[in-house]
C-alpha cells in the first residue's frame, strides 16, 4: 500500500518519520555511542536527547540556509564546523543550567559532534531542502532519538536502580539488578529493544503478506 | 571557495564567543555556590569561609592575592578558625575519586568528608557517597601528629567492616572494599601532607580577614 | 598534574576502562567492522596509529589554546585536527603501501567520526595528563580497542556457523555478545591500581 502513495510529504510527515518509521536508533542504528553511555538513568537520557535535538535542529537550519554558499568540495568539513559550534554552545548552556547534570553527562556532551546521525541528516536532507523542512526533519529525528534514549534509560533505571527520574518505585527491600546500570546492561537493553521491534516488524510483514494472499 | 569557508568560520566563532561570554558568570557563580555548600557540609560549625593558597614560600596567603594550591578555612560567628576544608583525589575502583574533607586543628581530627566526583560502580562502590554507617567514620577521624610534628602519629587506614578499634581507622563497606580502601588511601596521603603544614603555619590562617571574603 | 603511573594508565585504558566495552566509544565501527578477523585487525592497527597522532596533536592544541585564553575553541580545533590527521594518514598510506590502502578501503575515512578518537582527546585533556602519560593513554586505548574488535570478530566468525534465531540476527546478537564481553572485562577492575 505504501508503494501507491505518491503524494509529496506534508510537514507533519517530515516530523513524524523521525519518530517511528525512520527512528534513528531503532531503525537506522545511528548515533550509538551516546545511546549506551548516558542511558543509565532516565534524566540523563532525556537531557542528552534534548541536547542532541537542539544541535540537530540548529545545524539543520544553518546548513539549509547556507546551502547555496557552502562549497561542494569542503561541505563535510563545513557541516562538522557548524555542528561543533552548536555542540560547544549546548555544552556551556548545560553547565550554566545545572552543574550536576553537566558532571553526569561529562565528555559525552562534546561527543555529540561525532554523532553520525547529525552529520548524516545534514548531508542527506538539510543540504537539499528548504529551511522549514530541514528544521522539521531535525526536530523529528531529534525527538525520535530522545524517545529511543528514554526507552533505554527508563528500562535501565527501573531495573537497575528501582526508580524512574529519581523517584523510587519499589519498596526499600527491592534488590536492584545492578548489571542494568553497568555498560553490559546497556548492550543487553538495546539488544532487547531491537529484538522486540524486529519481532513486531516481522509480524506486521507476515500479516500484510497474508492479507495480500487472501485478496488474490 | 575560501571566502565562504572563512565567512562561515567567523560566524561560528562569533556565536561561540557570544554564548561563552554570556554563560561564564553563571557558571562561575554555580561553581562558587557548590563549593560553599561542600565546605559548610564538611565543617559543620563554620559560618564563614575564606580561601587560602599555598605560596611557594610555604605559607598561606588569601587566595585573592596569591596563586597556588587552595584550601578553604572555615570560621565561626566569633571569627575563630573552626577548621580547614581540603580537596584531595586519587584512584578508585573505576576512575578517579575526588573528595573534600574538613580538618579541625582544635580536635586533631577530620570532622567531615564529602565525595565530590566519583564514577564508582552504582549500587556497590557508590555507597561511599551515601552509606550513613560509612560516613559516620568521618565525624571524628583521628589525625594527631607525632612528636616531631612532621607526620601523623597513626596514618589513616581502612579496615573490614566491624573491625574498627582505633579512632584513626575507617570501617569499610562490605562489597565495596576497593572503593572504601581508596577513600582511606586518599585521606591518608592528603592528611599526611596538609596536617603538619597547617599546624606549622596556623598563624597565617588565623590572621585571615574574613571581611575580605573570597 | 595527574599522578597515575604509566603502567596503571596503560592497563586502565586497555582493559579496566576499555574504550569500547566500558565507555561505549567507537561502537559504530565496532559493530560494523567486526564481522571478519582480517578487517578487524587492520582497522585496529589504523586506529592505534591515528590515536597516537591525535593524542599528540590534542596535547599541543590544548596547551596552545590555554596559553592564548581561547579554550572555548577546543572542540572545534580537536575535530578539525582529527579530520585532517585521518586525511594525512590516508595519503601517507596510499603512497607508502598501496596494497594496505586498498585493503583498508572505506574504513580509514570512517575513523573520523569514530567517537573513540575524539573521546581520547577529550578524556586526556580532562584528566590533565602530561605528554608521556598522554602517549601511553593513547597506546592503551588503541590496543584496547583493537583487542575488543578482534575478540568480537573471532566470536562473530564462529557465530556464522551457529543457528541464530531469525528475530535476533544481525545487530541484536552482536549487541548481546558485546554485553557479555563487557561483563567479562569488568573482571579486570582493580588491576592497574
Amino acid at each position: 500500500m505504501k508503494d501507491l502513495d505518491t503524494t509529496p510529504p506534508t510537514p507533519t510527515d517530515e516530523f513524524i518519520k523521525g519518530l517511528w518509521r525512520e527512528n534513528p536508533v531503532f531503525v537506522q542504528v545511528l548515533g550509538m555511542c551516546p545511546v549506551l553511555a548516558v542511558t543509565n538513568s532516565a534524566v540523563n537520557a532525556v537531557a542528552m536527547g534534548l541536547a542532541t535535538t537542539f544541535v540537530m535542529l540548529m545545524s539543520n537550519i544553518f546548513v539549509s540556509s547556507l546551502r547555496h554558499f557552502i562549497p561542494k568540495q569542503v561541505r563535510i568539513a563545513t557541516y562538522i564546523l557548524i555542528i561543533a559550534t552548536f555542540v560547544t554552545i549546548v555544552d556551556y548552556a548545560i553547565e550554566a543550567i545545572s552543574l550536576d547534570l553537566h558532571k553526569a553527562l561529562g565528555a559525552f556532551i562534546s561527543l555529540i559532534v561525532v554523532n553520525c546521525l547529525i552529520l548524516g541528516r545534514a548531508e542527506a536532507f538539510a543540504s537539499k531542502h528548504g529551511v522549514g523542512y530541514a528544521a522539521l526533519d531535525g526536530l523529528g529525528m531529534g525527538v525520535g532519538f530522545t524517545l529511543a534514549l528514554l526507552c533505554l534509560g527508563g528500562v535501565r533505571e527501573i531495573l537497575g536502580n528501582g526508580s524512574l527520574f529519581g523517584v523510587a518505585l519499589f519498596p526499600a527491600g527491592f534488590e536492584p539488578w545492578v548489571v542494568m546500570i553497568l555498560p553490559g546492561g546497556g548492550f543487553f537493553t538495546l539488544a532487547a529493544w531491537l529484538l522486540l521491534i524486529n519481532h513486531l516488524k516481522r509480524r506486521r510483514e507476515s500479516a500484510a503478506a497474508g492479507m495480500q494472499e487472501a485478496l488474490r | 571557495m575560501y571566502r565562504a569557508l572563512v565567512g562561515i568560520g567567523m560566524l561560528c566563532g562569533l556565536l561561540i564567543v557570544f554564548v561563552f561570554a554570556g554563560t561564564r558568570p553563571v557558571i562561575e557563580a554555580n561553581r562558587a555556590a557548590a563549593l560553599e555548600r561542600a565546605v559548610f557540609a564538611v565543617l559543620p560549625e563554620a559560618t564563614a569561609r575564606l580561601t587560602f593558597a599555598l605560596t611557594p614560600a610555604g605559607g598561606f596567603a588569601p587566595a585573592a592575592d596569591a596563586a597556588g594550591e587552595r584550601i578553604h578555612a572555615g570560621f565561626d560567628q566569633a571569627g575563630s578558625l573552626v577548621g580547614v576544608a581540603i580537596e584531595a583525589r586519587g584512584m578508585g575502583y573505576a576512575d578517579t575519586i575526588s573528595l573534600l574533607y574538613g580538618y579541625a586543628p582544635e580536635r586533631d581530627a577530620i570532622v567531615g568528608m564529602q565525595v565530590l566526583t566519583s564514577k564508582e560502580t552504582p549500587g556497590l562502590g557508590n555507597k561511599i557517597e551515601t552509606d550513613p554507617g560509612f560516613l559516620a567514620n568521618f565525624d571524628a577521624l583521628d589525625v594527631r601528629l607525632d612528636d616531631s610534628g612532621t607526620s601523623l602519629l597513626n596514618p589513616i587506614e581502612t579496615v573490614k567492616k566491624g573491625k574498627k578499634t582505633e579512632p584513626w581507622q575507617i570501617d569499610g563497606i562490605t562489597g565495596a572494599t576497593v572503593s572504601s580502601k581508596a577513600i582511606g588511601n586518599i585521606l591518608a596521603a592528603s592528611s599526611s601532607r596538609w596536617v603538619p603544614l597547617i599546624t606549622q603555619r596556623r598563624a597565617d590562617l588565623d590572621a585571615g580577614d574574613i571581611d575580605e571574603g573570597s | 598534574m595527574n599522578e597515575e603511573s604509566l603502567w596503571s594508565i596503560f592497563v586502565n585504558a586497555a582493559l579496566v576502562n576499555n574504550f569500547v566495552l566500558a565507555y561505549f566509544l567507537g561502537i559504530c565501527p565496532f559493530l560494523g567492522v567486526s564481522a571478519k578477523m582480517a578487517t578487524a585487525t587492520r582497522m585496529g592497527g589504523a586506529v592505534v596509529f591515528v590515536m597516537l597522532v591525535s593524542s599528540v596533536c590534542a596535547y599541543a592544541i590544548h596547551h596552545l589554546l590555554v596559553a592564548i585564553g581561547a579554550e572555548f575553541l577546543q572542540l572545534i580545533a580537536f575535530i578539525v585536527v582529527i579530520a585532517s590527521t585521518v586525511q594525512l594518514v590516508e595519503m601517507f598510506i596510499k603512497k607508502m603501501s598501496p596494497a594496505l590502502f586498498r585493503a583498508l578501503g572505506i574504513f580509514l575515512p570512517l575513523i573520523t567520526t569514530n567517537c573513540a578518537i575524539l573521546g581520547l582527546a577529550l578524556f586526556q585533556t580532562n584528566k590533565g595528563y602530561d605528554f608521556g602519560q598522554a602517549i601511553v593513554y593513547a597506546l592503551g586505548a588503541g590496543i584496547g580497542f583493537t583487542l575488543a574488535l578482534v575478540l568480537m570478530a573471532g566470536i562473530r566468525e564462529k557465530l556464522e556457523f551457529a543457528t541464530v534465531p531469525d528475530v535476533v540476527q544481525g545487530t541484536a546478537i552482536a549487541l548481546i555478545v558485546a554485553g557479555i564481553l563487557s561483563l567479562t572485562f569488568m573482571g579486570f577492575a582493580g588491576l592497574g591500581a
